[in-house]
């Protein structure tokens, strides 16, 4: 365990870098220069060679690489181009309100789609089954932006239940979880529909084997072989899924933020592409991947609990 | 009479077609007694004993005929009060002890869940109750086996532990469902001492089913060939075994098939 351990540290920490390799060279590659956006168009040509080599722009992209690397591991994010100010001040309130929000539509997925997954599989063929079925076919085709704006029609403009003004944490926690609610719901309801679809799957799937013979000879009826039994071996492949998911979970904020007027990173990340400000980029990029990076750490731990089997390997 | 069978039928639909997996089957068992079912792959002899033990799902397939265990009808009994007889009055072990064990549980626990469903023990007790199975069972070292996964387990072990499992509640019957195709064959000749021992000392009534009459015979005091759903002879082992009055019979004598073809293959009718 220890070992294994080690590696897949080791393994996180070389993707974190990889990221950062990547997201560096493309901006590298692509066309565009952040001076313009500082200086406007019609800086002259000394201005801009001056700005460049004040922020280090002058120098070769790994020497760049190296410099960033160097202070990002002493937690200096850097200083954005267009605001002048430090990365991290810029980004810990955005991080925080997309944190809240990813963290809220995770929540949400877990929350909707164990009890409908597991009733679907109890009742195989029955109604709540059949609704079921049809229902995560439909809504698992909606992009989420789709479903941020009918949400929005449905609560704002239709049933006067949302007030589609952005509510800050400073405001209360309370009515900020109830503002983030609907954002989040947009964000999890299709990767809820294929996490209650992969769930029964699984659920049905492990009912045939013959362990579960053996647990109705013992005496166990359906329902408790699925609480005994059945639950912990079909979750495993679905807390994989699950980890897989929180990329696209994150992915989904930053769209959905647009809907709704969040100010979160994705704006951020955005505009920062736009006027090309390296150094916050960079640092978003890092930070979205961290996330990704950890949860799938986090599952493979929990993976390893849950299956016996994994351990020692 | 313990148990005593009558006009079993189990028939299923394939395709639109139906099928008889097993034609008006008939026993009669008596407490303690031994009796082998034998016939080849397919003959319906797994089908019979998962009928008789309630594991063939009564709304998709149609099982008609009674089934007498000390006075209660196992095949017309409600699910529920089947479920008080399963596990605790009769038990059954399988062909794969692999396949046959939850993975994700300790094998102790698996031994003690049967205590678990029908008796209400403190934790300790019950741990107790399952070391003595497991000792029964012929496990070595039952203190150390408790906390292992199946995975860490041989395959003779495995099967000692379904047979630890099937025996927690001391039932009066014990249905063996090809347990020892899957082992090898010194493994095998163990697990056949063990059983006959479970027999002698506890009184156990055992339903052997299997492919090989020779393995039979030497567990069984009584002997029923099955072919395609029906019963072809019946009649005490060595009878059947020295002096077969059926060719089927002759054959399954004369087959003593190779183990390697045999291992790792899956159910059989």
């Amino acid at each position: 365990m220890g070992r294994a351990l080690l590696k897949r540290v080791l393994l996180l920490v070389g993707t974190m870098l990889l990221v950062s390799v990547l997201a560096f060279v493309a901006f590298s590659v692509i066309p565009g220069d952040p001076t313009s956006s500082v200086l406007g168009i019609e800086a002259t040509d000394e201005q801009v060679a001056a700005l460049r080599a004040r922020l280090g722009l002058d120098l070769p992209v790994w020497q760049r690489y190296l410099r960033w690397l160097a202070a990002f591991v002493t937690g200096d994010f850097g200083q954005s181009y267009k605001f002048g100010l430090p990365v991290a001040e810029l980004l810990a309130s955005r991080a925080e309100v997309t944190l809240v929000l990813a963290g809220a539509a995770f929540v949400l997925i877990v929350a909707i789609s164990l009890p409908l997954g597991l009733i679907a599989a109890r009742y195989e063929g029955g109604i709540v089954d059949r609704i079921v079925t049809v229902l995560t076919q439909a809504v698992m085709s909606v992009p989420n932006f789709v479903m941020g704006i009918g949400l929005m029609y449905l609560f704002a403009l239709v049933l006067h239940l949302f007030e589609p003004k952005y509510v800050p944490l400073s405001d209360g926690l309370g009515a900020h979880l109830r503002f983030m609610l609907l954002p989040a719901l947009a964000v999890a309801l299709p990767k809820s529909a294929m996490t209650v679809k992969m769930l029964r799957g699984s659920i049905l799937g492990e009912m045939g084997q013959d362990y579960i013979r053996t647990a109705y000879s013992k005496g166990h009826s359906r329902s408790s072989a699925l609480w005994r039994h059945v639950l912990r071996n079909a979750m495993i492949p679905v807390v994989t899924f699950l980890a897989m998911a929180v990329g696209d979970i994150m992915a989904g904020s930053i769209v959905v933020e647009q809907v709704f007027g969040i100010p979160g990173l994705g704006r951020m990340l955005i505009s920062s592409i736009g006027t090309r400000d390296y150094p916050v980029v960079q640092a978003i990029v890092v930070m979205l991947a961290s996330v990704v990076v950890v949860c799938n750490f986090l599952a493979d731990l929990l993976y390893r609990v849950m299956d016996p089997r994994i351990d020692g390997r | 009479m313990m148990l005593s069978v009558r006009d079993l039928s189990v028939v299923f639909t394939d395709r639109g077609e139906p099928f008889t997996a097993v034609d008006r089957f008939s026993l009669q068992m008596d407490r303690g007694e031994t009796v082998g079912v034998v016939g080849e792959s397919g003959s319906g002899k797994s089908m019979t004993a998962h009928a008789l033990m309630g594991l063939i799902r009564r709304s998709q397939v149609e099982v008609t005929g009674s089934a007498v265990f000390e006075g209660a009808d196992l095949l017309t009994l409600p699910r529920r009060e089947l479920r008080r007889y399963q596990g605790k009055e009769l038990s059954i072990i399988f062909q794969e002890p692999m396949t046959s064990l939850d993975p994700t549980m300790r094998v102790g626990k698996q031994v003690e869940e049967s205590l678990v469903i029908h008796e209400k023990l403190a934790p300790g007790e019950r741990r107790a109750r399952a070391l003595d199975a497991m000792a029964l069972a012929g496990l070595p070292d039952p203190a150390e086996v408790y906390r292992r996964y199946p995975h860490q387990l041989s395959g003779g072990m495995r099967q000692r532990a379904m047979i630890a499992a099937a025996l927690v509640l001391r039932p009066r019957l014990l249905i063996a469902d090809e347990p020892t195709t899957a082992l090898d064959v010194t493994v095998q000749a163990q697990i056949l001492e063990t059983l006959k021992a479970i027999n002698r000392e506890q009184g156990t009534a055992i339903l052997f089913i299997s492919h090989d009459l020779g393995v039979v015979k030497a567990l069984c005091d009584r002997v029923v060939v099955m072919r395609q759903g029906k019963i072809v002879e019946e009649g005490a082992a060595d009878e059947v075994f020295h002096r077969p009055r059926q060719e089927y019979t002759k054959l399954l004598v004369a087959s003593r098939p190779a183990r390697k073809k045999l291992r790792g293959g899956g159910g059989d009718g």
